[in-house]
Parts: structure tokens; sequence; C-alpha cells
């Protein structure tokens, strides 16, 4: 991998939520499991997030063992294993589709992968590959900043880190102090998945995290409706859905026109945010 | 025992107990979803607090002794010493303990912290289903719900197990992902408690798992070692043996044993773990030997994985023992200094 990425001062996915905050939007992140159903299928299923209106795109690194995710992205995983995926290929997918894009890209992951490879060779594989962000499930900031923030940010590359509901006021700064870029805050203290309903304290809760963090706050976990998107897209710089894009990748898997039928439900999920 | 491998790597006198975020030198930690860290933060403070409380000690000796059947006879294998023509044998008899293993002493403790904690709800991985039985039976006596969660591979293989819990009033949960064993029911037992933290406990099984689950499960099984110093000195004069023998799948109830041994050099401490089939990745779950470092199930620890960080199936003759992830309670001893515990490989 070659280094070809110099950074300015602000990172890319600073530079996009600002892009957004001009326009007086949240930013839409759709989320995807990298080498679902095929590492050769991935590119073209990017390009449709971008065409569909994706600000920022969550690549979910998948993992043997993922206990932050519903059955959804669990079953995603599972076919992008069985299909080659690893974290070399996702970077190698990154590396090779990343400019062409033109849009921010945050692994989403668990942290052995990352762990496996040793941070700081992490760390630089992403930085060259042209990653701009890295977003580890089951690494809090307690642990991170110890180990793999330090690493990333060498390499000028972001790291996001998540807040839940029960993140007391302690851990929110900490997560916060820990992050750049955004922060992603999950919307249900459950595990990734759809969901009717939005909690009735969502406004709230995440009001609670802007007064705190000086950080875009992303939202995740639950959302799937262009609704909600709109619902959240009121209180949040930025919005992610994730299982319901996988979902439909799952049940179209086989389907010539898979790319099309993803950019245009990205579409509809991006409508609200461009009224 | 087909092999054995000596571990040496110094054991500083931090990684013996842990720093203030649960990590004994570079094993251990807290490497959980943000959601589950302040419970996690709140079971730290309440096990803190209660461990320290002479009314839960008193209440936990009187379980442990009328309920459980403590304590376990030491036995003097006079026969096996005979047979084998070597080392007096003594038999630490956990396996008499209610329910049939050790497992119900950690399993008691930690539904009874629960109940203190005000949880009335109780969930529990299973391998073999020693742990869950253990969990079932301790929930039942002490009136909370109970979920255990179980590989579909594992309710396959052990179907008695699965009956006396169901018998105990509890739901055994089947879970059919990844491998369908333990490691995949532990991944179950946390996607459930991220969603029900508020009213449910987890009573993970062994030495593994976030702070504060390592020290707390030891502490929990640190009886067997020091009720086994006490049976040795009254029975022949002297309170350490020149060897300590314990089975290694989780780690439980080695740490449980090796636990009044840490302190003592000349105590030599071996861990058998399963050798399965032989010694290629994904025949065995012998992590000492074959495991490196990596993050699994909330903690760092010896995990068997491919270099790409994904885990990699186990095979042993046993439920528990199929586990990828070394607990890092376990591996403390197991990279201690001065050749502390030597490791030999069985089926």
């Amino acid at each position: 991998m070659s280094p070809r990425r110099r950074r300015s001062s602000r990172s890319a996915i600073a530079a996009a939520f600002a892009g957004c905050s001009r326009q007086e939007r949240a930013a839409f992140i759709p989320f995807l499991v990298a080498g679902d159903p095929s590492l050769k299928a991935t590119p073209d299923l990017l390009r449709a997030l971008v065409a569909g209106g994706a600000d920022v795109i969550e690549l979910g690194v998948s993992f043997s063992d993922p206990i932050a995710d519903g059955p959804t992205i669990q079953r995603a995983s599972n076919r992008a294993l069985a299909a080659g995926s690893s974290l070399s290929a996702v970077l190698g997918i990154v590396e090779r589709h990343r400019e062409e894009l033109g849009v921010p890209i945050v692994l989403f992951t668990y942290y052995n992968p990352v762990h496996a490879r040793g941070v700081a060779t992490f760390a630089a594989q992403a930085a060259d590959s042209g990653v701009d962000g890295v977003l580890c499930v089951d690494l809090p900031p307690d642990e991170g900043l110890r180990e793999l923030q330090p690493a990333l940010s060498e390499r000028d590359v972001d790291s996001i880190y998540l807040i839940a509901a029960t993140s007391t006021k302690e851990r929110i700064d900490r997560a916060a102090a820990a992050s750049n870029g955004f922060v992603y805050y999950t919307a249900r203290s459950d595990v990734t998945g759809e969901r009717d309903d939005l909690i009735p304290t969502l406004a709230r809760e995440v009001k609670r995290v802007r007064r705190r963090v000086h950080l875009p706050v992303a939202v995740g976990f639950g959302i799937s409706t262009p609704e909600q998107v709109e619902e959240v897209a009121r209180v949040a710089h930025g919005v992610v859905v994730g299982s319901s894009l996988v979902r439909l990748v799952e049940e179209n898997a086989g389907e010539p026109d898979l790319a099309a039928r993803l950019e245009r439900r990205v579409g509809q999920l991006t409508a609200p945010l461009r009224r | 025992m087909t092999s054995r491998d000596r571990v040496r790597t110094p054991l500083s006198a931090a990684a013996m107990e842990p720093d203030e975020g649960g990590r004994y030198g570079v094993y251990g930690g807290r490497y959980a979803p943000e959601t589950l860290m302040a419970p996690l933060e709140e079971l730290s403070r309440a096990w803190d607090r209660l461990r320290r409380k002479r009314a839960f000690q008193r209440r936990l000796r009187h379980l442990l002794e009328h309920y459980v059947g403590r304590p376990t006879p030491l036995y003097f294998a006079e026969r096996l010493t005979e047979h084998l023509g070597g080392a007096r044998i003594y038999l630490k008899r956990e396996d008499l303990l209610h329910t049939g293993a050790h497992k119900i002493n950690n399993a008691l403790g930690q539904v009874l912290l629960a109940k203190e904690m005000g949880k009335t709800r109780i969930i529990a991985e299973t391998g073999a289903g020693q742990h869950g039985v253990a969990t079932a039976t301790a929930a039942a006596l002490l009136g909370l719900d109970c979920v255990v969660y179980m590989g579909e591979e594992d309710m396959r293989r052990q179907r008695l197990n699965v009956y006396r819990m169901q018998l105990l009033g509890a739901e055994v949960a089947a879970v059919d992902a990844g491998s369908r064993t333990l490691k995949d029911a532990i991944n179950e037992a946390f996607r459930d408690w991220v969603a029900s933290f508020a009213d449910t406990h987890y009573v993970l099984g062994t030495v593994t798992g976030p702070e504060p689950y390592p020290r707390m499960v030891r502490q929990f099984h640190s009886v067997i070692g020091s009720e086994a110093r006490r049976q040795l000195k009254r029975q022949t004069g002297a309170a350490d043996p020149d060897v300590a023998i314990a089975c290694v799948g989780g780690g439980s109830n080695a740490m449980g044993l090796f636990s009044a041994f840490l302190d003592r050099p000349d105590v030599l401490l071996v861990g058998v773990e399963a050798g399965g089939r032989g010694p290629d990745l994904g025949d065995h779950a012998a992590r000492f030997s074959g495991g490196t470092l990596g993050v699994l199930h909330g903690a760092r620890t010896l995990v068997l994985q491919d270099e790409e960080g994904q885990v990699v199936g186990t095979h042993s003759v046993s439920g528990r023992a199929r586990l990828p992830g070394r607990r890092s309670r376990a591996c403390v001893p197991a990279r201690s200094g001065a050749d502390r515990v030597h490791l030999g490989h069985g089926p």
C-alpha cells in the first residue's frame, strides 16, 4: 500500500459534517458489511450508497464473534467471512475505491482483527489505504485511549467512539476526548437491528450528549425508515442506517439490479434530508 | 498427558492483582460495548462493597455449608498412589458438591450478589451444562428467573443437563449461531445483557470476561484452594503439596485451586488442557500452547485465532473446554515466572 494522502488540518469526516451543516441538514451515514454478498460486489454497492446520497460510509469488517450485532448483521458477517472477507480484504477495497467514491469511509469493526495485526501496523495501513476513521464497537475509550487512539492519531486517522444511554457524564466526556470527526450515539440499549419505533426519550438523550460534546453527534441503532431518519435528523448531526440496508442486500443478493435497488433505497432514506 | 510445555514469562507483582482497569499485566481489562460499560462499573462497585460485608459473607458461607455441601473431602487416593508408584495423590472432591461440580461455588455467589443488587433475572452461558445447572439451581433457590444460553451442538451432546435445567425452572435458549458451542453461547448471553442489564445479572461461568468477572469468579472459587491447604496440613502436617494439578477448560477450578498457592514458589502448578485430535488449529482447545494474544468476550487473553484475528473452532471431548478464549486469570499463572505453571495436554 502506498502512502498517497496528506491530510489537511481538518479531516475529510469533519469536512463532510461541515458541508452538511452549511446545507442545514444532517449527514446520512449508511452501513454495509464489506464482502457481503461477495468481495467483488462490494465496490458497486458502495457506489450505490454514494449515488443515493451517502455523506459518510460505515464499512463493516466482519468478525467471527460479533457480540454487539443482531441476527441481520450476524448473518451478513458470516456470509462475508465465507466469501473471504477479512480486515486485509477490506483495507484493499478502501485502497482501490476510496478516491473514486469521494466520501469519507469509517471502518466499523470489532477490536480483535485490529489487535491481531498490531495497532501501529493497522494504523499505518489504514492511513495508507485512505481509511478516514475507525470505530471498534467493543473498544471503549478507557482501553482505546491507551492503545488504538494514539496510533491512529499519529497517522491522522479519526477515532470514533460510542456513547450510549447508559453513559455517565464522565463516560461521555471520555468518549468525546478520545474521538475526532464525530461521536456515535447508540439510540438503543440493544444489539443492532431494525425496530418499529424510536425510543421516546431519544431527542432528550441526544440533546444531553450534544450539550457535553464539541463534535458532531451521529445517531444509529434501530433506524430503518425515512420517517425515522427525518425524526432523528431533527436532533442529530448524522443519521446511521445499517441493518435495513444489510437486509436489502441479503434479500436481493442474487438480483442483477442489487446495486440499483440499494441506491433507490438510500435515495428514499435521504429524501427527508434534502427537503 | 501427551506433551508438556514450560511457559516462562516473568510475572510482576502487579500482574497478580488487577489494576483499577481490571488488567493483569497485558491480560484482562474491560473490552465491552459502551452500553455495558456503566453496568459493568456498577457491578464492580457492588462486588467491592458486598465482598467486604459481613452479612453477605455469612449468608454465602451458610449456603455453601448447608446447601452446597462444603467443605468437600480431600481424599488420599491410596490405590491410585500405589498403582502409579510415585507421588502421594490427594483428590479435592469438588465433584461431590450439590449439582456435581465446582461451578456452584461461583454461580451461587453471583446469584446472591445479583439478588443484593436488586436484579430479578439471571442469564448464563453453558457448554457442557455444569455451569448452567449450577446457575439454574442457585436462581431457583433464591427465587430469580433464569435463562441459560447453550449452543445447539452442546444441547444435543448434553441432553440430560438440558433436562435438569428445565426441571429447575430455567429456560434453556438454543444458540444456533457460529459453531453452536460455548463461545457462541457467551456471545448470545452478552447480546441479551446489552438489552436487559437493568433487571438482569449475567452469571459468567469462568475466569474470563470484562472486569470484574475474572477476579470475582476467582474469589468465589478460592475456597477450593484454601480448604485444600487446610485439609492437607491436617492430614500430612504440611499445607503445601509439591505439585497442584488442575484441568483447564475455562480456568475457574484451576484458579480456585492455584489461588491458594500463587505466593508459594515451591509448589509446582500444573494445568492440563484439552489436546483434542492433534496440534493443528481447530483440532484442539489448548490455548496456552496454541493461542495468541487477542481480545474476546470482553477481555484481552490468549485466543485461538487466525492471522486475520478471526476466532477459530476448537476440538475437545469436553463441552466446557471448547472455549477459544483463554481466561485472563488463568493466563496469569500460566505466564507466571519461575516455571510456576506447567502445561500438559489431554484429549
